[in-house]
């Protein structure tokens, strides 16, 4: 959709000279204000800019609270409470930055859900798709490290639980476990290498971003049809089209954001990372973030060896094989139709898919006991049913409803009061939100 | 096809609701499991809720339970004396209390440590050097440090109360675990039950039957100046109040500062709403 010729014309003496030697506002101009996109897009697809946003708020307060954090495992922990307490607007800051952390994730997931639901993955788009699933990758690295940065017994407790994981690798596990700790255990060496990689990995993530927009300005946006763009009618300019909508939805998510930064700070967190970490006492339970919930259940659902795959090994294996999945989606899902909207089957089993992972999270908050490992290891059944079974089955065997011929017919349609669609109940769900 | 699915469909989503079932096994009420045995009481605190502030008159009462009673064994390494200002005492009544304090410092000109009268900007003293002398005089188990003990502290709330506690801002977790377990001693454990030696039961302790921590409190320990009743449940809910200023002291101005957030971020979403739709008036989609 990018190709095509640029309709950008410098006005002014300054926009001629840019032009000229860097086409920056040129640039600029094609990608947020003549772009074209698809006029049907739902506020589902306001989660781009909506995550833009909060990557820029969670590196500027970082970067401010970096300056008042020391990372030496006697005194992190007291630099903190220096932040919340001393520092000027410094709980503002600090409870941005965790909040901020958790609604990162809010952000992400639901769109990789919205991805999930309307097929955004299929081809043209699977490398955007993977450059989506690096930056969640990246995402989960830098959470997980930012979480050991306040020095707390979950943070301590967390950290040597996950780079635990890394041992059951054989061979090479317990070197690759001592390159990330810096030592046998968590102590110093991992702090300050934590604190620095916290602070790179960020930046990382900003620069895979803009290999995601840049495939996105490639391949164009996908739509709640998933009908690809066929003429100018079905599209509409990025500015002020999508920006006002974007900005409508960044506004509603920045106030649940606010709601929990003020009023419910710590609800996302641990009572026990308000404890100073303590190597020779282990809390009750250890529990990582809540966004890591789900595969940290998977992870301790595996209670059996398989051969000569030990439980542990076969844990972790499963864990990251959870995310693996996703990155293989494009190509284990056979269907021919983009959207769920016109996929009754897939549909169930997508909203089965959310229920699995949300029940997931819920067991990974749980002790690993009783009922409740059965539990685990039928939802990771399921999660990767899901993935290796349904996806590329359904999409043989499913008879997708009738597609309208073009986006601009859909909406047409809609707007008439649904005729083209069976079920008045179901009518233009492309539009919900 | 169809039918294979629903049933399929079906039989997860039962074979789910049995197992959330079964998780919920007896107990047996001699040797529990689950702590703590009780949840905690929910009291009704000046500093919850939107609009929540600190009793100003309570702060006061509680860090006089506090220097009188728990400052023996607990330390409150965070918290200043400058910030006592927040409880509504003066900068000469603040000086005063300080100088009540004596702080080791040092070294000085000649390299000998020495003691000296409080200054406002130093911290709570100790009341023991070191986290093995805590340890020694309190049979073995070292009395946690209470700056931040409000929100390090927190029993969980279990689903659906913890989604309910979205919405009504449910804050004082730590405050009404704190309030619980002051008042909860003096109870007689159930029959059979084991109860280690030198320990104290309390069945809103949330990590065993008993903690090392004997009853605190007594009806009438601290003399209140202001008329407060001067019972254990008035002394613990007024130390829970000066626990959750310590561990949060600038909760009041959070909020505040939230109400105005979420109040401009209202207008202005309301506003650019209005702008969306006026843009989109002409435009199916």
């Amino acid at each position: 959709m990018s190709e095509g010729h640029s309709t950008y014309t410098p006005k002014t003496g300054i926009e001629r000279w840019f032009d000229a030697r860097m086409p920056s506002p040129r640039l600029i101009h094609d990608s947020f204000v003549s772009y074209p996109v698809p006029r049907n897009l739902n506020y589902m697809w306001t989660f781009g800019g909506i995550l833009s946003i909060m990557l820029a708020s969670q590196i500027l307060t970082g970067i401010v609270l970096a300056m008042h954090y020391t990372s030496d495992t006697n005194l992190a922990f007291d630099s903190v409470e220096k932040i919340m307490r001393d520092v000027n607007s410094g709980w503002l800051l600090r409870y941005m930055h965790a909040n901020g952390a958790s609604f990162f994730f809010i952000a992400v997931y639901l769109h990789i859900f919205r991805g999930l639901f309307y097929g955004s993955y299929k081809a043209p788009r699977e490398l955007l798709w993977i450059l989506g699933c690096i930056i969640y990758l990246l995402m989960m690295a830098t959470g997980f490290m930012g979480y050991v940065l306040p020095w707390g017994q979950m943070s301590f407790w967390g950290a040597t639980v996950i780079t635990g994981f890394f041992s059951a690798i054989p061979l090479v596990g317990n070197w690759i476990q001592q390159l990330l700790l810096g030592g046998f255990a968590v102590d110093d060496p991992t702090l300050n290498r934590f604190f620095a990689l916290h602070y790179l990995l960020p930046f990382m993530i900003a620069g895979v971003v803009v290999l995601h927009i840049w495939a996105l300005h490639v391949v164009g946006q996908s739509n709640p049809t998933g009908i690809e763009v066929k003429s100018k009618t079905d599209t509409v300019a990025f500015t002020p089209y999508a920006t006002i909508k974007d900005a409508f939805g960044m506004i509603v998510f920045l106030f649940v954001f606010a709601y929990f930064v003020f009023y419910l700070p710590n609800y996302l967190g641990h009572a026990d990372n308000y404890i100073v970490a303590n190597p020779l006492k282990t809390p009750a339970h250890i529990v990582p973030e809540w966004y890591f919930l789900p595969f940290y259940a998977i992870l301790r659902a595996i209670t059996f060896n398989v051969g000569p795959i030990n439980s542990k090994l076969g844990g972790v294996l499963c864990m990251f094989g959870a995310i693996v999945m996703l990155f293989l989606v494009p190509w284990l899902d056979t269907s021919k139709v983009r959207s769920a909207v016109y996929r009754p089957w897939y549909k169930l089993f997508f909203w089965l898919f959310v229920a699995d992972a949300v029940l997931l999270g819920w067991l990974g908050s749980q002790p690993a006991e009783g009922s409740y490992v059965f539990m685990a290891q039928m939802a990771t059944l399921f999660y990767f049913a899901f993935f290796l079974i349904i996806l590329p089955v359904l999409g043989l065997i499913e008879t997708p409803r009738r597609l309208p011929n073009s986006i601009t017919e859909s909406v047409l349609e809609k707007n008439k009061g649904g005729s083209g669609h069976p079920a008045g109940a179901t009518a233009a769900p492309q539009t919900k939100g | 096809m169809k039918k294979i699915l629903t049933s399929l469909a079906l039989i997860g989503l039962v074979a789910a609701g049995t197992a959330a079932f079964a998780a919920e096994e007896g107990h047996n009420a001699a040797a529990p499991t689950h702590f703590p045995i009780n949840e905690p009481k929910e009291m009704s605190w000046s500093f919850t809720g939107p609009f929540g502030t600190y009793d100003k008159g309570q702060l006061q009462r509680g860090l006089k339970v506090y220097k009188e009673v728990c400052s023996a064994c607990h330390s409150m390494n965070l918290v200043a004396f400058r910030t006592l200002s927040d409880l509504g005492y003066s900068e000469a009544q603040i000086k005063s209390l300080a100088a009540s304090y004596t702080i080791h410092d040092g070294p000085n000109d000649a390299g000998d440590m020495f003691d000296r009268p409080g200054k406002p900007s130093d911290h709570f003293p100790a009341p023991f050097a070191n986290e093995e002398a805590a340890a020694a005089s309190n049979g073995g188990a070292a009395p946690p440090d209470m700056s931040l003990l409000a929100k390090a502290r927190g029993v969980e709330r279990g689903f659906p109360q913890f989604v309910f506690d979205i919405f009504t801002q449910y804050d004082a977790g730590g405050p009404d675990y704190i309030h619980s377990l002051l008042t909860g001693y003096d109870q007689t454990p159930p029959a059979g039950m084991v109860i280690p030696e030198g320990t104290h039961y309390n069945p809103y302790f949330m990590s065993g039957v008993s903690l090392k921590m004997p009853k605190p409190l007594s009806d009438g320990q601290v003399t209140y100046d202001d008329g407060a009743p001067q019972t254990v449940d008035q002394y613990s809910r007024d130390v829970a109040s000066f626990l959750a200023w310590a561990a949060e002291p600038h909760m009041e101005d959070r909020k505040k500062t939230g109400f105005r957030v979420l109040f401009f971020l209202l207008i202005f979403g309301a506003l650019v709403y209005m702008t969306k739709r006026r843009v989109w008036a002409d435009v199916a989609h």
